[in-house]
């Protein structure tokens, strides 16, 4: 309304507020400043922790929660959850890991073919909440628990226990594991490959959401999703895409789990979808949809893993690592809260 | 444009009806729509107004009568193809994405693309560029594309919507109730773009409740009540008064102040 009468003023103000406003606009500003809370916290209460091999093992746990975390903030951020990624990483594992010994075949065709598994739980997520429009919370919560059933049943159904077969020695191992789970020495300091794959992830999911077509339409599918389809947005595959990403970072994390260990404990990963989502509302990722960063739910699980492995270093009893977790969720939404208000304030 | 008296409409409908289960929604509604000209569709809540729209922008198809397109018969299957042969809709509440910047509402749904095929990205400057130029073309003066559209009030969010749709080379432009939520200085400015749009050659379809809006733009009007047509009339056959009468219902506007007065009475003594 105001444009109208104070046109003259205009161009000054912008050169005034612009910088501290754009700043403040960050989805990602509050959980930067809870990152650097967390960090003094820690530098200041455990003495190891600004070494250089706690730095690689903090960053190795934030990794791990990373790669999970990308896609699901992408997802968050085109407006919905999903509830099965936690098991879906442990799907992917054992998938690929009962694939290759079962057909006795070189463990690159179990790793191409868990990525054709854990792509379709994706797009039969997606194809469910688009065709029977339920909310994904109770689609994602039936994937999740058929997903958490099949896990253990076809374990034990085929290796007679929990927890699958070694594959150690079969033919691809250790290429597989080089690209999966090696650690690379960088000035004596051992840091594992997964860091470079998280990093990767963060990098391409940013240039997507913010300059290209795709990130322009899952920004519109979870800030308004009938005004998206009504311009001609397609609605239908840019979410059923997005449940597929978080298919192919489970393929990532999963085939992580499993040429790390060689074997694969089939009653893996209930609950860390919870963190995954965690980590990206910390990133500032907002839980209604519409608004978020990858780099948000990087910062997000880096704080994450400052946290767990923090409280190793200072000596505390892990158990209080939870508590940790849950204080940081409530402050670092109600930071954000308050950054998105003061920036739509400053306009 | 005015040498042929006989040219063809951008949109034609005759006797369309629509029809909701064992609803009836719309039954025999015939207007026309020709380039440089508005249209207002006028219709207290439940005429059918939003029915019509949805039948023009795609979203629903008609299941009798005729609706042509430069005189082609034929039947859009969804808003993309609306969109595709020149029919960009405005509509009340979802015409924007809040939360998202201005130019990537803007251009939301047909974002200009540089590049080669793994490595396409949008044009960013050339869209933060041109949603400016645009804007400030139909008089509007933004202070930053980079804003929230949600941070606009309702009347610029509708400029954006408008200016967006003359952009993308409308040639019909179709407004659902686009001042009813206004004040009275908002209202006016956004009539002032819907001239606008029409001053640039645009057909334009506006739906209102609003008598005194649509006479003040419009060249053409078609009444509706209970989902059937009531009149339609040109500029010239009707004045505003009987616009204003015939848009209240006539009869029970009579009717409805009769009562009013009686019931009034008792309160006076």
């Amino acid at each position: 309304m105001s444009a109208g009468t104070d046109l003259a003023a205009a161009d000054e103000r912008i050169l005034q507020t612009s910088p501290l406003r754009k700043l403040l606009a960050r989805p990602e500003l509050g959980s930067v400043v809870g990152a650097i809370a967390v960090f003094v916290f820690f530098a200041f209460f455990a003495d190891s922790f600004l070494r250089a091999t706690s730095l690689s093992t903090v960053l190795y746990a934030a990794s791990t929660i990373g790669i999970m975390a990308v896609p699901v903030a992408l997802l968050m951020i085109g407006g919905e959850f999903d509830l099965s990624a936690g098991v879906m990483v442990t799907s992917s594992a054992l998938v690929s890991s009962m694939f290759s010994y079962q057909m006795t075949a070189n463990v690159w065709v179990g790793v191409g073919v868990s990525l054709l598994v854990t792509l379709a739980i994706g797009a039969f997520n997606g194809f469910m909440l688009t065709r029977t429009k339920l909310p994904s919370f109770i689609i994602t919560l039936g994937t999740f628990l058929m997903l958490t059933g099949l896990n253990l049943g076809f374990t034990k159904l085929i290796d007679g226990t929990v927890s699958t077969k070694t594959i150690a020695d079969m033919e691809g191992f250790p290429s597989a594991r080089e690209v999966f789970a090696s650690t690379l020495t960088i000035g004596g300091v051992g840091f594992k490959v997964t860091i470079l794959w998280w990093l990767a992830l963060v990098a391409v999911a940013s240039w997507i959401l913010l300059r290209t077509r795709a990130g322009n339409w899952i920004f519109a599918v979870g800030g308004n999703k009938d005004a998206a389809r009504a311009v001609g947005v397609p609605v239908t595959k840019t979410r059923i895409g997005l449940y597929m990403g978080v298919g192919f970072g489970a393929w990532i994390s999963g085939q992580h789990l499993l040429f790390s260990y060689d074997v694969v404990q089939s009653g893996e990963g209930v609950g860390n979808e919870l963190i995954y989502i965690i980590a990206a509302v910390i990133g500032g990722c907002l839980i209604t949809g519409g608004y978020g960063s990858a780099v948000g739910s990087a910062v997000g699980a880096f704080i994450f893993g400052m946290t767990s492995k923090g409280i190793v270093f200072a000596e505390w009893n892990p158990d209080w690592f939870k508590f940790f977790l849950g204080a940081m969720l409530l402050l670092a939404t109600l930071l954000n809260a308050w950054v998105r208000k003061r920036a739509e304030a400053t306009k | 444009m005015t040498g042929t008296p006989a040219r063809t409409a951008l949109v034609e409908l005759s006797g369309v009806s629509k029809n909701y289960g064992n609803v009836r929604a719309l039954e025999g509604v015939s207007l026309e729509v020709h380039a440089g000209e508005i249209t207002c569709v006028l219709g207290d809540n439940g005429a059918g107004k939003s029915t019509l729209i949805k039948i023009i922008a795609g979203l629903h198809q008609h299941d009798g009568g005729t609706l042509s397109l430069d005189g082609e018969e034929t039947r859009l299957s969804s808003p993309r193809e609306a969109l595709d042969r020149g029919i960009a809709t405005v509509y009340q509440d979802l015409a924007v994405v809040p939360l998202m910047p201005v130019w990537r509402n803007f251009f939301l749904g047909s974002e200009p693309r540089k590049g080669v095929a793994p490595f396409k990205r949008m044009d960013v400057d050339h869209m933060r560029r041109t949603t400016r130029a645009e804007l400030l073309r139909m008089g509007i003066d933004l202070r930053d594309v980079d804003q929230p559209i949600g941070t606009l009030s309702g009347g610029e969010r509708q400029c954006v919507a408008i200016a967006r749709a003359v952009h993308f080379g409308a040639k019909v432009l179709v407004l659902d109730e686009p001042t009813a939520a206004l004040g009275v200085k908002q209202s006016g400015v956004v009539l002032k773009y819907v001239a606008a749009a029409r001053d640039q050659g645009l057909g334009v379809v506006l739906i209102t409740h609003n008598p005194h809006h649509a006479y003040l733009v419009g060249d053409r009007f078609v009444l509706l009540k209970r989902g059937t047509m009531v009149g339609a009339y040109t500029r010239e056959g009707i004045t505003l008064d009987e616009l204003t009468t015939q848009m209240a219902g006539g009869n029970e506007l009579d009717d409805l102040r009769h009562e009013l007065q009686r019931a009034q009475r008792p309160g006076a003594v």
